[in-house]
């Protein structure tokens, strides 16, 4: 993937996470948000090998994965406004997340949940004969579910075009992945010796993740079987919520400056910045993208609150 | 061929061969659909009419196996899953609780799940504490799920039809020992027809029983038993704990005053002692004798030949009751030798 555009594409998703948590105090977006600040690359990247019938499902961290996926921002904060208009009308927030238009299905809240259904939206595919694959996003965690084994296992035994994408970020909330995983084993080995095709890059790095997305892409298409890759990433920010944590210690002061440095947005503008004609480009850019979330922000405010009465509509389909 | 016999079994047999030819891109699968006993004979023939790709086997997931059930539904494909016992499937609460029964309702409408899951509750013969549980009322309990608990083998084929032609997750609940109930093909109801969930079998007008699944049985046994003393009881199907017709059921106790109703699970916290609020916030004062609840004590059912000898009611129990409330005596009747199986074709084990 070209550097500007994933520079750009990462950025956008930076400033409208960053968005949210500025506005966040302000006690008008009322429910969990758990920001995707620091991860912003993989989908990016991911998303660039991918066409709107390639199908989309994520986590509780999902943000990223929508924006990049191409779901509409205007309803995304609607959404966390908790308003009509947004992707659910206000019955899921945060981290129920939908735009069907662009093929992400949804993202849902508990862990390792939609796993599964990323890999029954592959048997879909698979039965209806299309050309199209699923992609499935989920965390370190979601690892540790059994629902993650099960459907690695099913997409290994039916050869489903699914990607598994593994955002290893270290930490289930407050947990290191020491106490959760053993030392000597690595998620990607384990998803190999499950079945499905694996691959391992650093979440950061432009250049081995474009790499690794593309040769796992290519194999799912070649083999109609499943792929996974595990990505290391960080979060920048508090497991939920907008703000910086790292007065609480669970992460070591070396560890989050060594993370800090890699930080994806701050590497690419380093590189693209050796470019004379970067910073009109970037100012630019910058500019829109600020325009394109201020208009987002004034929709949702003026966007009308959803009606109570409408409570009980969509309880059974008709 | 309007008096040929047919059974239970062959009746959900049936529906899900006109349900696979109805719709191309239906899917059923299941742990052993296919195996040499084609789950009590229930899915027999499917794999062959409709090939490995629509009717497969599955690994022992039953918590991913759901998730990719509702993942299919939800882009496109109608499914169907069977599980041979109710309690393997607790492991795909998850699943069935945070997504399929939610799913349509938390994303505003813009999806649907046509997913049915058969469960088959067992019974007897040493089924023991984690392979009998009847479970409807948790079922019920969960917003935006439908179940379904078939009695008997006039409806049960339109009933499972129905149920996956709906675009709701449905839970269907099918009592192994109901497999070989017997009547004549011409009995059984259209499966293209709507279902009647909330149907009078039997029409009486001293007292209303309210039943499912095999209670529904030994209800009709007590019916029979209790004619023989000039009572003339009502039987009240629910066939749907979640789509209960209401008007039906009040409009029984209105002509009759009295009621029972039977549970399959366990009484505490159950569909029946739902039912029976409802009745009593609205009829307190014409009721001429307090509700029963007839159904499982408060603890698992243990697992020896002699503990489980009066765990089960059974139309003795329902008809002793009745003729209690209603002030007669009346002689039992001779049940089975055993109280373990549903009649001498059950040798076990399932």
């Amino acid at each position: 993937m070209k550097k500007l555009d994933a520079y750009f594409e990462s950025l956008r998703i930076r400033k409208i996470e960053e968005m949210i948590a500025l506005r966040y105090p302000e006690q008008e977006m009322r429910c969990p948000t758990h920001l995707s600040i620091g991860q912003e690359l993989v989908p990016v990247v991911v998303s660039n090998f991918l066409s709107k019938d390639d199908k989309a499902f994520s986590s509780h961290r999902a943000h990223a994965h929508y924006l990049a996926k191409g779901g509409s921002l205007k309803k995304m904060i609607a959404e966390l406004y908790g308003k009509a208009t947004g992707c659910t009308g206000g019955r899921g927030g945060s981290m129920h997340l939908t735009d069907l238009d662009c093929g992400f299905i949804a993202s849902t809240a508990i862990v390792g949940n939609s796993i599964p259904l990323a890999v029954g939206s592959a048997l879909s595919q698979k039965l209806q004969k299309s050309n199209f694959l699923t992609v499935s996003y989920f965390g370190d965690g979601a690892t540790e579910e059994g629902a993650f084994y099960e459907s690695l296992n099913f997409a290994a035994v039916k050869s489903l075009p699914i990607l598994f994408i593994c955002e290893n970020n270290r930490y289930s909330v407050y947990s290191p992945l020491e106490v959760r995983q053993p030392a000597n084993r690595s998620i990607t080995d384990l998803a190999q010796s499950i079945g499905v095709e694996s691959f391992h890059a650093d979440g950061n790095l432009l250049i081995p993740l474009t790499h690794v997305v593309q040769s796992a892409i290519e194999y799912i298409r070649k083999n109609n079987g499943p792929a996974l890759i595990e990505l290391d990433t960080y979060r920048h920010r508090e497991h939920c919520g907008p703000n910086f944590d790292d007065d609480l210690n669970y992460r070591a002061a070396g560890e989050v400056k060594t993370w800090l440095d890699k930080d994806p947005l701050k590497l690419l503008f380093a590189e693209l910045s050796a470019d004379q004609h970067f910073e009109k480009t970037h100012n630019e850019m910058v500019s829109k993208i600020e325009n394109e979330i201020n208009d987002a922000f004034l929709f949702a405010e003026n966007s009308p609150l959803p009606n109570p009465q409408l409570n009980k509509e969509f309880l059974y389909a008709k | 061929m309007q008096n040929k016999t047919t059974t239970f079994a062959e009746e959900i047999n049936q529906a899900q061969h006109c349900a696979m030819a109805e719709d191309n891109s239906m899917i059923c699968m299941g742990l052993g659909i296919n195996d040499p006993k084609a789950i009590f004979g229930t899915t027999t023939g499917l794999q062959s009419k409709f090939g490995s790709d629509r009717v497969f086997d599955m690994p022992t997931s039953e918590n991913a196996m759901t998730g990719v059930g509702i993942g299919a539904a939800i882009t496109g494909t109608r499914v169907l899953m069977t599980h041979q016992r109710v309690d393997f499937f607790l492991l795909a609460m998850d699943q069935l609780v945070n997504n399929a029964a939610k799913w349509h309702y938390m994303f505003n409408g813009q999806m649907t799940v046509p997913l049915t899951i058969r469960l088959i509750i067992g019974r007897g013969w040493g089924q023991g504490p984690t392979h009998q549980q009847s479970l409807q009322s948790w079922f019920a309990h969960i917003p935006g799920l439908k179940v379904v608990t078939p009695s008997l083998t006039d409806n049960v084929g339109q009933l499972l039809y129905q149920s996956i032609m709906d675009n709701n997750p449905t839970i269907f609940l099918e009592h192994r020992w109901l497999h070989n109930q017997v009547t004549t093909q011409g009995k059984c109801l259209p499966l293209l027809g709507e279902p009647e969930f909330t149907r009078t079998v039997r029409s009486g007008k001293d007292y209303t029983i309210i039943s499912n699944s095999f209670m529904l049985s030994e209800a009709l046994q007590a019916h029979s038993h209790l004619l023989r003393y000039g009572i003339e009881c009502e039987i009240i199907e629910i066939s749907s704990p979640t789509h209960i017709n209401w008007t039906h059921i009040f409009a029984s106790i209105e002509r009759t005053k009295r009621c029972l109703i039977t549970e399959i699970g366990h009484t505490f916290s159950s569909v029946a002692s739902e039912i029976s609020h409802s009745i009593y916030s609205r009829y307190y004062s014409l009721l001429q004798c307090p509700i029963s609840i007839i159904g499982l004590p408060h603890y698992p059912e243990p697992t020896s030949y002699k503990l489980t000898k009066n765990y089960y009611p059974n139309a003795n129990t329902l008809s002793l009751k009745i003729a209690e409330d209603i002030g007669i005596n009346i002689a039992k009747i001779n049940l089975n030798k055993h109280h373990d199986i549903p009649g001498e074709w059950f040798k076990g084990p399932f």
